[in-house]
Formats: C-alpha cells, sequence, structure tokens
C-alpha cells in the first residue's frame, strides 16, 4: 500500500520549532498532532460531498455531549421523577426545551449522517483491503450508538421508553439456559424498573465517551490507510492531494452549514415529528400501549426481529433446532455481524461501484431493501400489503439483505463481472472531468496498476 | 534456546504458573463483585406475596395484581371457556400441556401477564379487549395470540403464559408466591 501520508507536514522542521509552539512540542507533541491531522493531512483531490458525513459526523457527537451534558444537570433518574423531571426542563427550566428538543432531534440526525456514511462506503468499497479495520471500528461505533440511543430514549420514562426498554432487554430471554438469569441480571429485578433507569443512566453518561474513543482509533486508522475516493483507486502521487487545510476544512463548515440548516427546521418547527406522541404518557408498567415502534433508525432492526415467527427446524417434525424467538433475534443481530466480516465478503477486486456494472443495480436494490424494512418495522405485526401479510415481504426483504452480503458480494458478482479499465491517476481523472471531457482518463500506462493489488 | 517443553520445569516455572493462577483468581475475585452488584438486590428478592379475594370476581371477568412487580392475571372462566380450553389437542399447541395441569380449580385461571415473547402485557383482561383468535388475550406488540388457558397458540411467543405458584387458602382467597 502506498498511500502516501503527512510527508509534507510542517511541523517537523530541521530546526526546533520556536516560542510555544518550540516550548510545547519539545514536552508534548499535541500541537503537531493536530496540525497532521486536521491542517496538513493529505487528502485526494476528487472526494465528492458525501465525504462530508465523517466530519460532520463528529460534530454532531460533540453537539450530542455538550446538550447531554446540560440535560444531565436537569435531569433526574428515578422512576417516579424522571418523566416530571423532564418536564419540568421542557417547561420551567432556562432554554430546557431548546437543548432537550437539540438532543432528541440529535439523536436521529446522528444516525442519518451515520447511515449515510456507511452507505457511502458500502457503495465506493471503502472496507475493502486496506480499510478492513478502519471499517470495523466504524461497525463498532455504530453499536455503541445504537446501545447509547437506546438507552437514552429510556431516560424521560414515558411509555414507549419503558416498553422500548422492555421489549430490547427481553430479547436476551431468547438465549437458551442463561437468558432469564441475564434478563434479571440487566434489570436488576423482576422487570424494568429504577434500579434499570439507574444504570441506564449512568451508562447512557458513560457510552458517548466510549464513543469518543473508538472514533480516535478509526481516525488514527484513517490516517495510517488514507482515505478512500468515489474512484476507488489508490493514491499515486503528491499532485493526486490537496491539503485538508485549507481545502477540506471550508468543503466541510460548508457542508456542516447546510446540515444546521435542516437540524434547525427539525428542531424549531417539527422537533416532535420524529419522536412518539406516547412517549409523553407516563410509563405505566400495567399498559402496553397498543403499537410499540422504536425510533426510526432502529425500525429495519425491528423488522428483522418481528419477521421470524416460526420455529427453525426440521419440516413436519417436533424436531426445532432456533425457536422463533432466538431466530428473530440471531437474523437482528446477524445483520449487523455481517457487516463485521464484510471485508472478507466482498471478492471483487475493484473497490468504486462505479466501475461495476452488475454490482451497481444490487447494491440499489440492497438500498431499498433496508428502506422497505424499516417501513415493514413501522406497521403493526399483522399489517397487509396488496393483501397478503406484510410480514411476508419482510421475510423477503431479510433474504435478500443476507443474500447481498452471502451471495452476491462474494460469489456471483466476482464471477459474472468483468474486471474493467480503471483510470489511472486520481489528478487526470480530476482534471480531465473539470475540463469538460466525459470519460475517465485512458492513458496507457505500461505498469498495469492502480488498483487494490 | 532449546525447546522448552524438554527441560524439567524450573523453580521459575513453578513460580510463573501459580502466580498467573492466583492473579487470575483474584482479578476474578474483584471483579464479581462489580458484575453481581447488578443483580437483584436483597430488598427486591425479598420475596413477596400477594393474596387475592376472590369472592367478587363473576363469571367471565378478570382481575390483574401485581406480584413481584408483575402483573397477574385472575380469570373466573365461564363454562364455555373452560370447554374451549380442554378440547384443544397437542396438535393444537404450541406449547403442549393440558388445561387440567394450568388451573387448580378449572373455573379459576391464575397466570403471570406478561407476554413470554418480548414481555408485552397481553390484551384482554377489559371488556372490549381484542383477545385475538383464540378468545383468550392478544399481545399487540408483535401479534401473540393465547387461548383461555393462556396457552399460546399463533405467533411469536415461544411459551405458555406462566402459572404462578398459588394455593387456595379457602374457596375464596388465594395466596400468589
Ligand atoms: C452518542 C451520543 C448520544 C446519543 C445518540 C444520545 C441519545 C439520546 C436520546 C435518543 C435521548 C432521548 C431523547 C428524548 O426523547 O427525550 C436522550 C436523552 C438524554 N440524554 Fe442522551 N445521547 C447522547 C449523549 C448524551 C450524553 C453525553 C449525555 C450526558 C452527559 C446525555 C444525557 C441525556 C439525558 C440527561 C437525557 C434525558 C433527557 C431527555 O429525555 O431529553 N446524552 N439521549
Ligand atoms: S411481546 Fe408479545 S408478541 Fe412480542
Amino acid at each position: 500500500m502506498s498511500a502516501p501520508h503527512s510527508s509534507h507536514s510542517g511541523s517537523h522542521n530541521a530546526t526546533p520549532a520556536k516560542g510555544f509552539y518550540g516550548w510545547m512540542e519539545a514536552r508534548l507533541p499535541a500541537l503537531s498532532l493536530f496540525n497532521k491531522t486536521l491542517r496538513d493531512f493529505p487528502e485526494p483531490k476528487n472526494l465528492s460531498y458525501l465525504w462530508n458525513f465523517g466530519s460532520l459526523a463528529g460534530i454532531v457527537l460533540v453537539i450530542m455531549i455538550l446538550s447531554g451534558i446540560v440535560l444531565a444537570t436537569q435531569y433526574t433518574p428515578h422512576v417516579d421523577m424522571a418523566f416530571d423531571s423532564v418536564e419540568r426542563i421542557m417547561r420551567d427550566v432556562n432554554y430546557g426545551w431548546l437543548i432537550r428538543y437539540i438532543h432528541a432531534n440529535g439523536a436521529s440526525f446522528f444516525f442519518l449522517v451515520v447511515f449515510i456514511h456507511m452507505f457511502r462506503g458500502l457503495y465506493y468499497g471503502s472496507y475493502k483491503k486496506p480499510r478492513e479495520l478502519l471499517w470495523i471500528l466504524g461497525v463498532i461505533i455504530f453499536l455503541l450508538m445504537m446501545a447509547t440511543a437506546f438507552m437514552g430514549y429510556v431516560l424521560p420514562w414515558g411509555q414507549m421508553s419503558f416498553w422500548g426498554a422492555t421489549v430490547i432487554t427481553n430479547l436476551f430471554s431468547a438465549i437458551p439456559l442463561v437468558g432469564e438469569g441475564i434478563v434479571q441480571w440487566l434489570w436488576g429485578g423482576f422487570a424494568v424498573g429504577n434500579p434499570t433507569l439507574n444504570r441506564f443512566f449512568a451508562l447512557h453518561y458513560l457510552f458517548p465517551f466510549v464513543i469518543v474513543g473508538v472514533v480516535i482509533f478509526h481516525i488514527w486508522a484513517l490516517h495510517v490507510v488514507g482515505s478512500n475516493n468515489p474512484l476507488g483507486i489508490d493514491v499515486r502521487e503528491e499532485r493526486d492531494q490537496i491539503p485538508f487545510h485549507p481545502y477540506y476544512t471550508f468543503k466541510d463548515l460548508f457542508g456542516l452549514s447546510v446540515f444546521l440548516f435542516f437540524f434547525a427546521l427539525f428542531v424549531f418547527y417539527a422537533p416532535n415529528y420524529l419522536g412518539h406522541p406516547d412517549n409523553y404518557i407516563p410509563a405505566d408498567p400495567l399498559v402496553t400501549p397498543a403499537h410499540i415502534v422504536p425510533e426510526w433508525y432502529f425500525l429495519p432492526f425491528y423488522a428483522m426481529l418481528r419477521a421470524i415467527t416460526f420455529d427453525i427446524g426440521i419440516p413436519f417434525t417436533d424436531i426445532v433446532f432456533v425457536e422463533a424467538k432466538l431466530g428473530g433475534v440471531l437474523v437482528m443481530f446477524g445483520a449487523i455481524g455481517v457487516l463485521f466480516i464484510l471485508p472478507w465478503l466482498d471478492r471483487s477486486p475493484v473497490r468504486s461501484g462505479r466501475f461495476r456494472p452488475l454490482f451497481k443495480p444490487c447494491y440499489w436494490l440492497f438500498f431499498v431493501c433496508c428502506v422497505f424494512l424499516g417501513y415493514v418495522g413501522a406497521k403493526p405485526a399483522d399489517a397487509t400489503l396488496l393483501g397478503l401479510p406484510l410480514q411476508w415481504f419482510g421475510l423477503l426483504g431479510i433474504v435478500y439483505y443476507f443474500a447481498y452480503f452471502l451471495v452476491l458480494l462474494p460469489f456471483v458478482l466476482p464471477k459474472l463481472e468483468k474486471v474493467p479499465e480503471l483510470p489511472v491517476s486520481i489528478a487526470d481523472a480530476y482534471s480531465e472531468k473539470s475540463s469538460g471531457k466525459q470519460k475517465a482518463a485512458k492513458e496507457q500506462n505500461p505498469t498495469e496498476e492502480g488498483q487494490a493489488e | 534456546m532449546s525447546d522448552a517443553s524438554q527441560d524439567p520445569p524450573t523453580r521459575r516455572d513453578f513460580l510463573l504458573l501459580t502466580g498467573t493462577a492466583m492473579t487470575a483468581v483474584g482479578t476474578g475475585a474483584a471483579v464479581w463483585p462489580l458484575i453481581d452488584s447488578l443483580s437483584p438486590s436483597a430488598e427486591v428478592l425479598a420475596l413477596a406475596t400477594v393474596e387475592v379475594n376472590l369472592a367478587n370476581i363473576e363469571a367471565g371477568q378478570s382481575l390483574t395484581v401485581v406480584w413481584r412487580s408483575k402483573p397477574v392475571f385472575v380469570r373466573h372462566r365461564t363454562e364455555q371457556e373452560i370447554n374451549q380450553a380442554a378440547q384443544a389437542t397437542e396438535r393444537d399447541l404450541i406449547d403442549p400441556e393440558a388445561d387440567s395441569a394450568r388451573a387448580v380449580r378449572p373455573e379459576w385461571l391464575v397466570i403471570v401477564g406478561i407476554c413470554t415473547h418480548l414481555g408485552c402485557i397481553p390484551l384482554g383482561q377489559k371488556t372490549g379487549d381484542n383477545r385475538g383468535e383464540f378468545g383468550g388475550w392478544f399481545c399487540p406488540c408483535h401479534g401473540s395470540h393465547y387461548d383461555t388457558s393462556g396457552r399460546i397458540r399463533k405467533g411469536p411467543a415461544p411459551k405458555n403464559l406462566t402459572v404462578p405458584e398459588y394455593r387456595f387458602l379457602d374457596d375464596t382467597r388465594i395466596l400468589i408466591g
């Protein structure tokens, strides 16, 4: 791998730097590290706007932590007081409504940004060698985010909080033998209750900082292997690249302002649009709402959880390998688990989907499939579509979800797709594009390389 | 260096092994209290029992009582409901269990009102509730249907609604727990 990196870092001169900077450098080279990551870091010059969403996610994480800490100063994690303390934040605390709406909508936007970030990676093959670990760290962040958001949603202690917590913690009861014990351990009781709320608050405060830690490793890994780009070919020379600052700092700032525009629209004009009215009813352990739905970002996974309504075993016998309940849980966790091994599942040598004619429709069908599973998750369990149970379509969606990763990427696509002629140089492709020509660079290069070997 | 396994064990090997073993035991002993502190605590475990007065529950009516912070359904079953429950054969049942094994006295059914799928409270306690296709209870969360014996008949739940430990104190009182 030949990604040149930080070769023209401005901070390591032969003569030691002077002044405060020099004094700091001799003791703790933090400033130069900062420079290397945020100022001089060389990036491919052809990144599209889809490359904005990584740094955007980082900024949203900061927004979540700041608004969360301020909320925590006013919030009471006790079953008798939690709901009222949130209402107090909404009505009496100065700007409490604003901070809470920022935090609640921020969670939704965080997921939106991260979903785009992930689908970007899926399309451009950013998970492929040498970025496997970078991708895996991302999946870990995603898991931690889901845990954090789930526990945060429990804190206001409304009906959805309580029943969401009940349903999700009960997932673990599907584990054979030890399941019941694990669930009671999670609850600290025989049902979701005060001990549960207390520990969820403690962990909801902790996890975002764990996320910060993993993000640091994620960016560290990024800086070792360098960014992928829309062409999916390796950076080869200095003229393929531009420094992060000022080019991408300003592009990111522009992206941020567009993001903040839409974010503000929701915070100020539709703050409860993404939420659920049932969560403004205080939790009642004896009454389940008629229709439990998680927040939108969990819907596809929720659909998977519900879709397995039959035991998996040998047909027409009593032999059961996997009970329906465990089946749903396995499918749901498997959907994320498969992302961990994705770098080794996709066996095409070509990174960017742009050069893969058969991959493209499969990818977009996969995208539609995820959105559709979200739709299935939002509907009641007994909903129908075209007169057939909606769950059947849900099953179909699940089959395609897994087939994409386990059949199409490893076996079908690499067989059917010819390895195309790829552009050789980012810089050439870039200047040809900007000079108005249609085709990517086709310069004859004697050494046939440029793609992941 | 020669192959270590060929050499007779030395004092050093012994110290390393016992040292490592003791460290593992010590770490485990230090971590366990942290983990176990999350389990239900003594005051939660202090076993509560509840006594239920059946005198005022007419046939066809149900009562929900709270036992160990769980809802328990006490149903005074009608003749028809008892017959329905008795008629189901093993082939109709997902989790086969005879109705007679689930009710100490056929007219009274006492079950924990927590869906065995993922823990929602099934509907069917109030008049006008959707009772599902088998006339017992219906869990709206993911669509589990329970019959008049609280047995799972359709949907994702794997088990029948649990029958808690209870006994009749006299003809009109039961003690749960
Ligand atoms: C990864 C970042 C985070 C995510 C995704 C997240 C997500 C959430 C969500 C979805 C809610 C429920 C909002 C509602 O419906 O009211 C919530 C509530 C809450 N969060 Fe966070 N959170 C994050 C970080 C933090 C941090 C760092 C803190 C504290 C230091 C915090 C403190 C709180 C508090 C006190 C509440 C309850 C008040 C409320 O419901 O608005 N959060 N969080
Ligand atoms: S919790 Fe009752 S069907 Fe899922």
